[in-house]
Order: structure tokens, then sequence, then C-alpha cells
């Protein structure tokens, strides 16, 4: 246990408390709007049809609630404090609705039950009455909410609610999380990929701090960002790619990584792997405007409201300053990066990184590329794994793996060979009215799985001699 | 088994030496955890393999016994790990093992606890997502586990990531020495609902925490328990279909024109029984997949929640 005080350190690392800059994910009504923003003091977010600035968040620990409010410069949001008292409430609202005997056969649809009109909504919004307040009006002048269920009145309530009196759940981004986030808005962008199934990808691939892993991520950075997750700072994420345009990893920039994580998330063509093991061809560097990263994926009216979004860097590395201030002695490295411009990921590997993964091949290999042959991809990769080492391939489509395993299989070149679905379902747990979730997802992508082997009758060597495409 | 010592590392120059240990792969579902010792011999159903043999060859090799028979030597992953542990209790599988690390937002660095240990399997992994810096506080009531469990940690190298502690979580709570720094908590006991407030005590603020559980009368007791001081209380069950691979040959129906896309059909006449399907090798070759013809239908269920931020 006499660790704990160098647990602490790191966990500073491992922050809670958002910072100017800084990437987040709002959760507005419970899960019905997910978005991504950075934290600056110009930008926005966009709730029904008022803007509200985002300062206000800035500071404030993750997990915290905010409501809108009318204040003296406009509408902002203000950070909700729960009690413990009001925790408690809560309880006792559950427990009463054990017992029910209410049901809704007197109830006529003829859209008279409400006696309060839009205008006389508006007009308590002008006098300045909170939402919480018109939803009680709401409740007060419904014809029908006594004789509801406790049910459906607690449904009645959470729907005006989300109209009235929108809640802003301030969100720390995490691959899962913002895995979650894409499958739900823009499932295409992150090839179908679904949280249980990333999960899966970096236990198969034994994804752990000081590996060398090798990816090819074809689905927008969302693999890369997970794998640097997992590494820490410590180790590499090796992006490879065919051709001279690395794909798009955008999506990493939403990960709220340092300096020292992002300095391990590097790109390599894999022609350049192929060329220097035939001989010692100097690498050629590719122009930058190839860097696999843009600024595009924050989500757009968030965006509107950031004034310079290139230079979101700068409070990022101004954070570690701090950091390291608290112990007392901020180190060499800190000053360093006072001077220079903060890392960006995906830069190019460097040559003694190359020439030591030539040496000892990569600890883990990840491929998620919809766009290309599996077994075309890793017949051609797989070379640079090192012998034992674990290889995951995600597929949204089976046949491709099928026949990826199949190859495999009869090259004699991986055991352990398993093709995997997962299978998800969340439930509704309440109250005597537990039950899955009506709706799910019915498909998470698939997954293979394997371990390389050392093949006397096909030394490493002769696979590196393949054909490299440009 | 992790690379946070550099010498264990994965490397094309690394081979097999006296001490470590391997995994002893004969099939996929047919493994067992072998120290490397060099008088040592292992005997199965392929023969005997003297360890002496495999001293200095590389991971991932195939290793011959005196009859001829053969077995790959696989350097340990908490995966393989999972396979070949012996059995003190019921074990977590590589699908709920993957989902609770992702959902507990383990990264290098964190403080995690658990109850009970069981049997080490996902301790092996919450380890290896905490690692170099952090640490797994974990916890089992029966002596005789922990004890097994600190060995098996040991063997696997983890031990400077696991701390095994014998006390009964339900009945005491968790030492009061670890209040405030766990980043999540995870508990696998008959009556969860007995330790959720101690786990809030432990947790930081938006710490997340999980319980497994068979039954779903657990998951509603816990629920309700978790109501008061967490938030974002979401019960998941995660299932792994797995499936089959074969080549085989697949009979073309013979129609006038041709199916579309065949090769062009042989002439040939078959005019005794009327049969349309070709005997012949004419067919192509097809590889197929299909779901396996039995999986698990049910492991546990996972309620996550996070501590609520309160002032």
């Amino acid at each position: 246990m006499s660790t704990v005080e160098e647990q602490e350190n790191y966990s500073n690392k491992n922050r809670r408390i958002t910072w100017e800059g800084c990437s987040v994910l709002l959760d507005i009504n419970d899960g019905d709007r997910l978005l991504f923003s950075r934290l600056t003091a110009g930008s926005i977010v966009k709730i029904g049809n008022k803007n509200y600035p985002l300062q206000p968040l800035i500071g404030c620990p993750f997990g915290s609630m905010f409501q809108v409010e009318n204040g003296a410069n406009g509408p902002c949001l203000s950070r909700v404090i729960p009690t413990a008292e009001a925790s408690n409430a809560e309880d006792k609202k559950e427990c009463d609705s054990k017992n029910e005997s209410r049901d809704n056969r007197a109830l006529i649809d003829n859209n008279t039950a409400q006696t309060l009109t839009g205008d006389d909504i508006e007009g308590m919004r002008r006098e300045g009455a909170s939402g919480n307040a018109i939803v009680e009006a709401l409740i007060a002048n419904s014809a029908t909410f006594e004789n509801k269920t406790s049910f459906s009145q607690e449904k009645y309530r959470l729907k005006k609610q989300k109209k009235y009196a929108p809640k802003v759940l301030l969100r720390r981004p995490f691959a899962r999380s913002i895995c979650d986030t894409y499958f739900k808005k823009y499932p295409a962008r992150i090839g179908f990929l679904r949280v249980d199934t990333l999960s899966l990808l970096l236990s198969f691939a034994n994804v752990t701090a000081h590996s060398d892993v090798l990816v090819v991520d074809m689905i927008g950075g969302i693999l890369t960002g997970a794998v640097a997750e997992r590494l820490g700072g410590t180790g590499y994420v090796c992006n490879t790619y065919r051709g001279d345009s690395p794909s798009s990893i955008e999506i990493v920039r939403i990960f709220n990584f340092g300096d020292e994580i992002n300095k391990r998330i590097v790109r390599l063509p894999l022609a350049d792997f192929c060329a220097s093991s035939n001989g010692d061809s100097k690498d050629i560097e590719l122009p930058q405007a190839a860097s696999g990263v843009d600024n595009s994926t924050i989500e757009s009216q968030a965006a509107s409201g950031v004034e310079n979004p290139t230079n979101q860097s700068d409070p990022v590395s101004m954070e570690e300053t701090t950091m390291s201030s608290e112990d007392g002695k901020p180190t060499t490295e800190t000053c360093a990066l006072k001077v220079h411009k903060a890392a960006k990921p995906g830069e190019k590997a460097s040559e003694d990184a190359i020439k030591s993964w030539k040496e000892n091949g990569f600890s883990s290999l990840i491929i998620a590329a919809p766009e290309v042959d599996a077994w075309s991809i890793v017949k051609e990769v797989l070379p640079f794994l090192s012998f034992s080492a674990p290889f995951v391939i995600y597929h949204q489509y089976l046949q491709p793996l099928a026949t990826c395993m199949h190859n495999l299989q009869v090259e004699k070149m991986a055991i352990g060979l398993q093709i995997t679905e997962p299978w998800l379902r969340e439930y509704q747990v309440l109250p005597s009215r537990t039950h899955p979730h009506m709706q799910m997802s019915a498909c998470g992508g698939y997954v293979l799985s394997g371990t390389k082997i050392h093949n006397d009758n096909q030394p490493n060597k002769d696979f590196v001699l393949l054909v490299c495409y440009n | 088994m992790l690379p946070t010592d550099p010498t264990k590392k994965l490397s094309f120059k690394r081979n097999i030496s006296d001490g470590d240990l391997v995994i002893v792969y004969e099939k996929h579902d047919n493994m067992k955890a072998v120290k490397v010792c060099e008088k040592s011999i292992l005997e199965n159903r392929f023969g005997v393999f003297k360890h002496a043999d495999w001293i200095g060859k590389p991971y991932g090799c195939k290793v011959s016994s005196h009859k001829g028979g053969f077995v790959y030597l696989l350097a340990p992953t908490p995966e393989l790990w999972t396979l070949v542990l012996s059995h003190r209790t019921q074990i977590l599988y590589v699908a709920d093992i993957s989902f609770v690390v992702m959902y507990l937002e383990l990264i290098p660095g964190c403080v995690v606890l658990e109850s009970g240990t069981g049997s080490g399997s996902l301790t092996t992994s919450l380890a290896r997502a905490i690692a170099p810096s952090g640490h797994v506080y974990t916890f089992d009531f029966h002596e005789q586990r922990a004890v097994a469990a600190r060995e098996d940690f040991e063997r696997t190298g983890l031990s400077s990531l696991v701390t095994v502690g014998v006390r009964d979580i339900q009945g005491e709570g968790f030492p009061k020495d670890l209040t405030g720094l766990a980043d999540a908590v995870f508990l696998d006991l008959p009556q969860p609902w007995l330790a959720i407030g101690s786990a809030g005590e432990m947790l930081k603020p938006d710490g997340v925490l999980c319980s497994f559980s068979p039954c779903i009368e657990q998951v509603q007791r816990s629920s309700e328990t978790l109501a008061s001081k967490f938030t974002d209380i979401r019960t998941f069950e995660v299932l792994l279909r797995t499936y089959e691979v074969r080549e085989g040959k697949m009979d073309h129906c013979q129609t006038e024109a041709g199916t579309p896309g065949s090769r062009p059909s042989k002439r040939k006449h078959r005019a005794s029984e009327g049969s349309q399907w070709e005997q012949d090798n004419s067919g192509s070759s097809v590889v197929m997949a299909r779901p396996s013809g039995e999986a698990k239908g049910h492991t546990g269920y996972l309620t996550f929640a996070r501590l609520k931020c309160v002032a």
C-alpha cells in the first residue's frame, strides 16, 4: 500500500474537473440529446430556441447537472446541486408507487384536459417563472392528472420537465461515452462499432500500458483513441495505412488527451514498413497536409461558438503546468511545454520507433477497416506482429471475416481463431416493472480474434516481401 | 503477464526461458498453464514433452513430444488465463469482463475495488487496465480463496498491482482507509445491496460502480438501494455468439441458362431420376459461417451507476 501517494499523483491526470478548452459531452434531458463541445469563453449550446453560453461549466466537476434559467444577461445555465434530503424524497416516491389501484379506463382523449393555454405559459415565462414552476402549473391545471396511475403521473411530469425545464448533464468524454454517442448519432462514421464490440477488441488484443499496438483505424479514430486511452502515455499506438493519405482520426480530439498521450499516437504508411525492411531506403516525409486530424468533429452548433478551434491545444499545455505545480516541483518537461506547441496526435512515427518495431514486432494488432478486404490487409500487416501476440479484426459484416479466418487457418499463420458477435441488451429496472428495453441494437459487428504463431516453414521474413500497394 | 516489465514484453527476439509461465495450447478449448522448469516434463495425450526442449525457443512455436505429437507454447494474456485458471468459483468471461472494464472507465492509474475475488478472472483484466501505476484492491471473505488468488497473482506477475484482502464486504464494508480513493468499484456478491453504502463512501464523486448478479431479484433490490446516492443507473446483459467457419462444396442448380455468375456449365445430361443437381466436382467451394450450436444463454446482469456529485 506504499503506492497510495503515487496513485494520487497519477489520478490527478485523470481529471475530474473541467477546464477552459476541455472537450465535454453534454447530455441533455437524460440522453435525449447528446453532443460534444469544447468549453471556451465563447462557446454556446442551443436548447429549444435559445442559446446558452457554456462559460458556467468551466471549473465544474464532471457529472454536474445544470438547469436553464433566465439570468440578468439573458438565458443561462446554472448548476443544480442535489442535496441529500432531495434524494431521499425521490426514494419515497418510488416506494409509494408499489401499490397501485388506479387505471386509465375513464380516460378520454378529447384534448380538453389541460386548461392552461400557450399564451398563459408564455405569460408566466415573461414574468420570470422558472421551468419547474411551469411544470407544476401544468400539473395543477390538468383535469386528468389526479386520476392517472402514479406511473403515468411520473411520465407526464418528466415529459413536461424536458420541455419546460431541460437539464444538462456534464459528462467526461471517455472511449465508452464517445463510442456510445457516435453509435447513437452517426453509427456509419465509426463503422457501426458498438461499445461492447469495441471493449472486446481491446481485450482480445491485450491492450495494456507499454504495449506497441499496430492499428488499421479506418473508423474515424475511435479505435486509435480507445487504445491510446488504455496506454495512458506509455507504449505506442501506430496507425498504418495504404497509399499516402492516412484515414482521418478526428475523433481522437474529443478524448481530452494531454501531450504525453498525443505523442504516443503516431502514423506510418504501410509502404514504409516494407520499404525499409528490404533495405536501408530513407523515408520520404509526406506533406503535413496528410495529417489525419482535423477539427470538424465537434458539433457545428457548438463549434460556431469556438473562436479559434485550431488553438485548442494551448489550454491543454497550460493545464499540464498547473498540474505539476501542485506537487511543488515543475519538471523540465513542463517548462518545455510552455515553449513548444502542444503535441498533435497522429504525427509520423520516429525512425527510432520504426527501427524498434522492426526488430521486436508489435505486441498487438487491431484492424477496423470496413472498406478493405480483411484477408488482404491482415496478410500484409501480420508479419509486423510479434510471435504469440494476439490480433483482432473488426467488421460489420460476417463474410469477410469468415473468409479471412479460413485463409489464416489454411496458411497456418495463427491459432485460437474465433469469430464472435457480441449481443447487448439493456433493461428497464423499476419496482414491479422490470423488463428488457423494447428497442435494442440488433448488430454491433463481428470480431475475428487469434494468436500469431511462429511457423518454421514460413519464416517471418518471407511475409515481409509481400507486395505493398500504393 | 503484462509488459510493465520490459524483459517480459513480447518480441521477435524474446525466447522462452526457465521459470517462464507459458500457456500450452492443444486446441482452442484445451489449454493449460505451465511453469517452465528445466528438469520438468509435461505429459498429455500427445505424449511426453521435456521442458528443456522448450527453453530458447520463440513464443508461439510448435513443440513436439517423444511420440511426435505437438502443442503450441503461448505467452499468457488475461484472456488465455481466464481459460486455464482453476475454478474456485463461477468466473466471469471475456464479454462481461470487457464490458465491465470499459464501463468502469478504467485507465492507467485508476484505483479499483473488487469484491469478491473469486477465482481472480476479472481481477487479472482489471489489473491490465490500471497498470502500471494504478491499483486493484480485491476482497474475498473466504481465506483459502484469497490465499490461492494471491499465489495466482504471484505466478502471473501481477502482485505489485493487486492487493488481496480477506474481508466480508457485505458485513463489514470496505476498509475505511480506502474512503474516497476509488475511481471504480465492482461487486459480485450474493446481496450486493448490503455493500452499496460502503461502496459509495469509497468512490470519488462521479466514480462508477458495477454490480454483477445472476438473478433479476438481486438487480431489482440493488437498483432500489442505488437510487439514493447514485445516478445513471443502467442494467445490461451482454453475451457472445461464436461462429463456426467451414469450407464446403456447394452443388449448383442446373438450369438451361445456368445460374447467374456461375461458371460455364458443362454440357451434361442427367436423364436418370430427373435430378437437377450436379453430383460431380463442378460445384464451387465456398467458405460459410454459422453460429455454433450451443452458447451461454445467461451469465449475469451488469448494473452500473455513477456516484452523484453532492455538495
